[in-house]
């Protein structure tokens, strides 16, 4: 009594329309391969677990490059080798999903190498199908990196030398070294033995992404007898002969008894909060109204500079947003990159009343200088009728321009005398606003907290700014 | 409304968010990196996900795959990174999918350094990717513009189904600049053709493969009449004291800030010198350009490299005025001064 009737998986096209070719009721794989016969244990496996409908697949470059002709799925067809990157993306915005990466040993294990290893080392929710034939099969023939050694190929006519191109790869084992992977077994095409435990491999790599316990890897030892030139039959006992021994068969890494089943969850798109959530302000913080400067103070551009660690970035910041907060346009462009650490530091900052268009301060009306490089490389780039403002305590020997405003200030040791080095940056702030008038000290104020993140650093910031302030008031007498 | 002072990259991040992006897929890089440690930081507040990737390969990789899912997806990276993401893009546009790229491009070739420098221009906007396609590219020159044409660059891929790249330079990604943020996009377009996960998936496929060459013709044609659209309805460009102005500069990014301030200074000594600044670079405002052309003596093409755009505004004016050419590389940026000068000296015939 027949109880089963055999029929074509109900994952599979009935008809295959994508094939462009005349035949769209029989796949393009040569008589022999394995790719037909893992096709098929895949798709039953998805009949049997009802997975199809949310099962996508990612198909390599490869002779499995048209897998989309036949599995009923969504399909993704990717670039070489990228196949586990894509599937991450797939993965990862339909967690829902069912996500196969079927891969050949050319696509996983050479261009496609880091792709595979990062995928299983993160422990991606997916399932990988690995068919490793020894050779690149597609393109006719050439070497794989599974090739084996003295393995002739077209790319490797003398057969494959170790000295020349390295051993065959043995992924499953590389790839159970590491961490994450939940399951990594190593099947083969070949008898009715092998096959059985290749489908009972194939269901369990499924299952276990149904219960998102993560990676797996079933590698599938698989027969080309075009691109090992034999028949169907020679290439069977070629994998038993020699591909075995290279390749043993086997489980590498199961460790899904210790993984918990967790259900899936879909991802919603929400936007509730968004502001809230991305400190994006709602309310106007405090502004004073800015008031235009006097003379050539007015629209300041100005240059700061100094070791990397004296706070002329913030200083420049505070500049723009107490300026913003005035109601002024401004801008702020550091020196930046690798340079910001331990070397010198600079910005150019911009306070205008008008829409500001160069944000890069070629001639500046203000430059701070907080170390004698500073000075002696930006001095001459002053306008004539400009400010500089010194620190005299780092810097003994005053600007040589005779055509500016020049305020030297013992910043650092007035910074000292508060009982912190590294807010002499603030004290020149202060000297600064005091000099030109051109934002208000309540400006500042309330800009401070918006710059100066450590909150209980904010009262001695204040400090210094008022000490910066009082220092010209007092030398005006 | 509420003024921020935000860097340009991290108003990349917050307009992206607002726009509906919720997939980062990335690897750091100066001038580049705080766009992968906002989204770092904000995407998981927001539902989303931030995912360092081990190379530009695989993110632009992974781009793809959550693209073609059809969910609000980017990356970013800096001119190396983006060489490297080459072939993704290409395989981006061959299958149509909607995704932000954003190049904040830094001094090359090579390893280069992380100045500011313009040239991924051809790369970018002349498709450093294997095949017939394009991408629209969109270049900011300030921090509020780098939240608005993010929040445009995934509206415009997913009107179009195409790959947008929002090209900054270091400058304008390191800027610190008033911002005010627009609301949040409340509902994302309908994508029928994406992977869902569900039943109707059997009839999507995203692929770029197309073996019969009749067909794949037919696909090229496809993205060309695509492209053609996109060049009919999405220039974009700004002028600045042009409509009298008897010589126009024209730059982009960084750049035309500083033209900005070259008219403002040339026009207070008496010369009616204009500005013209590309915010598409492609699709280029050719056709501006050349109706300009008509009514100026000159044009002065200004970049931070080797004469790239140079060559589009050449095209679009077929010769009919002179134009010039000044620039500098390696991450150095001209001055206001020097670039007057060189307007000065062409206005004199020296």
């Amino acid at each position: 009594m027949v109880d089963k009737v055999l029929a074509k998986s109900d994952s599979f096209y009935k008809i295959y329309e994508r094939n462009t070719g005349a035949n769209k009721e029989s796949t393009h794989y040569c008589p022999g391969c394995g790719h037909g016969v893992l096709h098929k244990l895949i798709a039953e496996a998805l009949d049997d677990f009802q997975l199809r409908e949310r099962t996508v697949l990612a198909s390599p470059v490869g002779c499995s490059v048209f897998a989309y002709y036949y599995f009923r799925t969504g399909n993704v067809q990717c670039a070489h080798g990228r196949a586990p990157a894509v599937a991450t993306g797939i993965k990862r915005s339909l967690p829902h999903s069912i996500v196969i990466s079927y891969q050949g040993d050319g696509d996983l294990a050479a261009i496609g190498g880091n792709e595979i290893l990062q995928a299983a080392n993160r422990g991606e929710n997916i399932t990988v199908f690995f068919v490793n034939n020894a050779i690149y099969g597609m393109t006719g023939g050439q070497m794989a990196p599974t090739t084996l050694v003295g393995q002739r190929t077209t790319t490797s006519p003398y057969g494959r030398n170790p000295g020349n191109e390295g051993f065959p790869i043995r992924m499953s084992e590389l790839i159970s070294q590491l961490e994450a992977p939940v399951y990594v077994e190593r099947v083969a095409l070949t008898d009715a033995k092998n096959t059985s435990k290749a489908r009972r491999a194939v269901r369990k790599a499924l299952q276990l992404q149904m219960e998102n316990k993560g990676f797996s890897l079933v590698e599938v030892l698989s027969a080309c007898p075009s691109g090992w030139k034999m028949t169907p039959v020679q290439a069977k006992e070629w994998i038993n002969d020699y591909l075995i021994k290279q390749f043993p068969l086997g489980v590498y890494r199961d460790r899904s008894e210790s993984v918990p089943a967790v259900e899936s969850k879909r991802f919603v798109f929400q936007s509730a909060d968004l502001w809230t959530k991305l400190d994006i302000p709602t309310q106007e913080p405090f502004a004073s109204g800015g008031q235009p400067c006097a003379g050539p103070q007015d629209n300041p551009r100005i240059k700061l500079a100094g070791f990397g660690g004296q706070g002329v970035l913030v200083l420049g910041l505070m500049l723009a947003q107490a300026g913003m907060q005035s109601g002024l346009h401004v801008s702020w462009i550091p020196s930046y990159g690798p340079e910001m650490r331990g070397g010198t530091a600079n910005c150019h900052v911009n306070l205008s009343h008008r829409r500001i268009g160069s944000p890069v301060v070629s001639r500046p009306t203000v430059l701070v200088a907080m170390n004698l490089p500073s000075l002696e490389k930006f001095e001459t780039e002053v306008a004539a009728g400009g400010l500089i403002i010194y620190d005299s305590s780092l810097i003994d020997r005053p600007p040589q321009r005779k055509d500016v405003q020049v305020l030297a200030i013992p910043a650092t040791e007035m910074a000292d005398q508060l009982g912190n080095t590294r807010i002499a940056n603030m004290v020149i702030l202060g000297a600064y606003i005091a000099l030109t008038g051109c934002l208000s000290k309540e400006s500042i104020t309330a800009a401070l907290p918006e710059v100066v993140k450590r909150k209980n650093l904010v009262p001695l910031n204040q400090q210094a700014l008022e000490k910066g302030m009082e220092f010209v008031v007092s030398s005006k007498h | 409304m509420a003024k921020q002072l935000i860097k340009g990259n991290d108003a990349v991040v917050k307009g992206a968010i607002l726009a509906g992006c919720r997939f980062f897929f990335g690897y750091p890089i100066t001038p580049a990196s705080e766009i992968a440690e906002d989204a770092a930081y904000y995407l998981p507040l927001v539902g989303g996900v931030f995912l360092q990737a081990e190379s530009e390969i695989a993110s632009i990789n992974m781009v793809y795959g959550a693209a073609g899912c059809g969910v609000r997806t980017m990356t970013a990276s800096s001119s190396p990174g983006i060489s490297l993401k080459m072939e993704g893009i290409s395989y981006c546009a061959g299958a149509e999918l909607p995704l932000v790229l954003v190049d904040v491009s830094r001094g090359g070739p090579g390893l280069g350094n992380i100045g500011p420098e313009q040239g991924d221009y051809n790369q970018i906007v002349k498709g450093g990717g294997h095949g017939n396609y394009k991408l629209i590219v969109l270049a900011p020159n300030s921090s509020q513009e780098m939240c608005d044409l993010t929040m445009l660059c995934f509206e415009l891929a997913d009107r179009y189904r195409t790959p947008v790249v929002l090209m900054a330079d270091g400058f304008i990604g390191q800027m610190m600049e008033p911002v005010e943020f627009p609301p949040p996009v409340e509902h994302l377009p309908e994508k029928p053709w994406a992977i869902q996960g569900d039943a109707l998936d059997e009839n999507r496929i995203i692929t770029s493969i197309q073996l019969e060459p009749e067909l794949l013709e037919k696909h090229n044609q496809k993205l060309q009449e695509k492209y053609a659209l996109i060049a009919e309805h999405e220039v974009r460009y700004e002028d600045y004291q042009v409509e009298d102005a008897d010589f126009v500069i024209i730059g982009y990014g960084v750049v035309s800030r500083i033209l900005q301030t070259v008219v403002d200074d040339l026009r207070s000594q008496g010369r009616r010198v204009g500005m013209v600044r590309p915010i598409t670079l492609w699709p280029f405002p050719s056709v501006h350009l050349a109706e300009v052309a008509a009514k100026v003596k000159g044009f002065l093409v200004v970049e931070l490299s080797n004469g790239q755009m140079v060559d589009d505004v050449r095209l679009a004016v077929e010769c009919r005025i002179p134009v010039h050419f000044y620039n500098r590389m390696g991450g150095m940026v001209p001055s206001t001064e020097e670039i007057a000068e060189k307007v000065l000296t062409l206005l004199e015939g020296r």
